[in-house]
């Protein structure tokens, strides 16, 4: 097992022939992850690097190949329409890796995605890999290592890095998943955490927030109720001034409200080991484990 | 990015919402032909993207033209939480009744956008928030149907007992809501939205920040931006797709990604030094976005080491190795440079870096503990 991908996921790459989809896609099949198909409208009947085939939509690259799962590279732009598009087609999992998807588009995506019952994930997201099972999105397979952590984080590098260290130390992991750095989420680390909770590959789960909003309070409430499993969690963002956008759309401490001292009480008070730094996420895993 | 209220204000009466007359300026002479056109008092507001404008001195009244000019020598130049003031606002002054709030922020928790409105105006909301929180009423919008009529008359029923002045309200506040997905807003506000002798609702003070991601499809918001409200420094960054915020520290950050460079900056603290910056490089690793990096860290005077934490991922390390070279070659930097390098090429880059006379560490806390150790020599 492992969380929303694994070794039944059925891919289809919104974006296949631009320029980064067509580099990940490549990745994504090295690392072994089923790409059944493609799409990039007005290249359908044609075939990514002789192999995947390419659809004109998403509905007939899911007719045609069973796909269960999309994963999105489109400009920012356009990328809304896309997930529309890929529920529509009745695709239960979708990735969004686009970076710049203007806030008020997702406040429209999450109603019509709720209607549909589709899950996202991101976007401006690295996506998510199940090591020696699946990889969707851009997270890469080399730092990973097969095992029985859960990790889930709002940030790219800064998750490879955590990855990184616990792949040394020689925890693996079940499952890695990145949320995105935006405002509003498909998917937050509420459902993560859950989904970890009921997996029975995962034995603890690292959490990764940083500044901006309360997900990571919710979070915090949610895991001292509903989590059994060991919880170790990091906030980046300590020495971030208030006011100030930090790369990320979301991690911006709005007035008093999204510190990172503010999340990591909250961590504490529901029983989270907090990590000062990347570094100490092995000793307290052992520690809690 | 935020607009000037003169900005704001222009969106707000494009979209049907009653304003004061008045004008921008950028010279007395202009604010004294604004002041005459308008007859009587007036007030000179100085349009900077700062709370706290009256306090410093930034908001003045003035009885006729002549008084107009004297706070115009004052105001256009003065300093307001370091920023220059290069534009006045010059409205008539209002005579006010009642002064409300309304608002529409976008709201993270409920994924909506929310509108907050209170009958407690003229004050920072944060302030009645944390105050009085029982005079704030607010209403979560569907973003399929926007501000519903009987919506925005629930919301003008919390601010006016007078059923004119609920209409006015609620048809400002359903203007207020095209203003908001117009702009492509985050925050959308009226602080004061006042109530005349007259009776009549009139948005005196408008605020509206805009979603950045917004900016790419809006280019006539994306035209409102302001270079001389931003630290140079930042301008440049955003001019080379870089995402870049000054800090005091002398620990100069070059990063890839937002997280790890939060991440990085803590980790200086932690070690006990101060960060000089948040600068995250990106995804993609372009040379020459490293090269326009170094060129931003070392404007900085404050900054005494220069910090490289790269994860190679879709980030090639190479890549980043040749851009130091390539931008160290160019300009000699006498800035003591630390470069932290692991993932994707890392062996190539740290082969390119040896031959360039550098040495480069694979663990995140040396390289973090050998920068803080180099600024702290050289103050």
């Amino acid at each position: 097992m492992s969380i929303f991908i694994d070794r039944e996921t059925k891919l289809v790459v919104q974006g296949i022939t631009g320029r980064d989809g067509s580099f990940h896609t490549r990745l994504m099949i090295e690392y072994g992850t089923a790409v059944v198909a493609g799409v990039t409208p007005g290249k359908g009947g044609q075939r990514f690097e002789d192999a995947v085939p390419i659809f004109n939509t998403v509905a007939d690259a899911v007719a045609a190949t069973g796909a269960n799962t999309s994963v999105i590279y489109v400009p920012a732009a356009f990328a809304a329409d896309a997930i529309y598009e890929a529920a529509d087609a009745g695709v239960a999992l979708i990735v969004c890796i686009s970076e710049g998807v203007p806030v008020q588009d997702m406040t429209r995506v999450m109603p019509f995605l709720r209607e549909r019952e589709a899950r996202l994930i991101g976007p401006n997201c690295p996506g998510a890999i199940s090591p020696g099972r699946a990889k969707v999105g851009i997270i890469p397979g080399q730092i990973c290592r097969a095992g029985r952590i859960g990790v889930v984080s709002r940030s790219g590098t800064l998750t490879y890095e955590i990855i990184h260290q616990l792949s040394k130390a020689d925890y693996g992991q079940s499952s890695c998943v990145g949320i995105g750095g935006d405002p509003i989420i498909g998917t937050n680390f509420i459902d993560c955490l859950s989904a970890f909770e009921a997996d029975g590959d995962t034995d603890a789960i690292v959490m990764i927030g940083e500044i901006g909003g309360t997900d990571e309070q919710q979070a915090a409430a949610y895991a001292a109720e509903h989590v059994t499993k060991p919880v170790v969690g990091f906030i980046a963002g300590q020495t971030a001034p208030p006011g100030r956008r930090m790369g990320h759309a979301g991690a911006i401490i709005s007035g008093s409200s999204g510190t990172a001292a503010e999340k990591m009480v909250a961590l504490e008070e529901a029983r989270i080991a907090v990590m000062k730094r990347p570094a100490d996420v092995v000793p307290l895993l052992r520690e809690r484990m | 990015m935020n607009l000037h209220e003169y900005q704001a204000r222009a969106l707000l009466k494009a979209s049907g919402i009653p304003v004061p007359d008045g004008d921008v300026a950028s010279t007395p002479d202009e604010v004294v032909a604004i002041a005459t056109r308008i007859g009587g008092p007036v007030v000179v507001k100085a349009q900077v993207h700062s709370g706290g404008r009256g306090k410093a001195g930034g908001v003045k009244l003035a009885a006729d033209a002549a008084e107009a000019r004297t706070h115009a020598d004052a105001i256009l130049g003065m300093t307001i939480k370091g920023l220059t003031v290069e534009k006045v606002l010059v409205v008539p002054a209002a005579e006010i009744v009642t002064e409300s709030y309304v608002g529409v922020i976008m709201d993270r928790a409920t994924q909506r956008p929310v509108f907050m409105v209170s009958p407690a105006g003229g004050v920072d909301i944060e302030q009645v928030a944390a105050e009085s929180p029982e005079k704030i009423f607010t209403q979560p919008v569907d973003p399929r149907f926007g501000l519903l009529n009987h919506q925005a008359m629930a919301l003008g029923f919390r601010l006016y007992d007078d059923i004119k002045q609920v209409r006015q309200a609620a048809s400002i506040m359903r203007k207020l809501y095209d203003a908001f997905v117009t702009a492509g807003a985050s925050l959308t506000e009226i602080n004061p939205l006042i109530t005349t002798p007259a009776g009549e609702v009139i948005a005196l003070d408008a605020k509206i920040g805009v979603d950045d991601n917004e900016l790419g499809r809006k280019p006539e918001i994306a035209a409102l931006r302001d270079p001389t409200a931003e630290d140079p420094a930042e301008g440049k960054a955003r001019a080379a797709n870089l995402s870049y915020v000054s800090l005091d520290g002398t620990v100069g950050c070059c990063v890839n990604g937002a997280g790890l460079a939060m991440a990085t900056m803590d980790l200086v603290k932690y070690y006990g030094g101060e960060p000089a910056n948040f600068l995250d490089i990106g995804g993609s690793s372009n040379p020459e976005k490293v090269v326009a990096a170094l060129e931003i860290i070392t404007s900085d005077a404050n900054v005494r080491s220069i910090l490289f934490n790269i994860f190679g991922g879709i980030t090639r390390c190479d890549d980043v190795a040749n851009g130091i070279v390539t931008a160290t070659r160019r300009t000699a930097i006498a800035i003591p440079i630390v470069i932290r390098l692991t993932g994707t090429n890392e062996k190539e880059a740290v082969a390119i870096l040896k031959d360039a006379g550098f040495e480069a560490l694979t663990d995140m806390d040396e390289a973090v503990k050998e920068a803080v150790k180099l600024a702290a020599e050289a103050a």
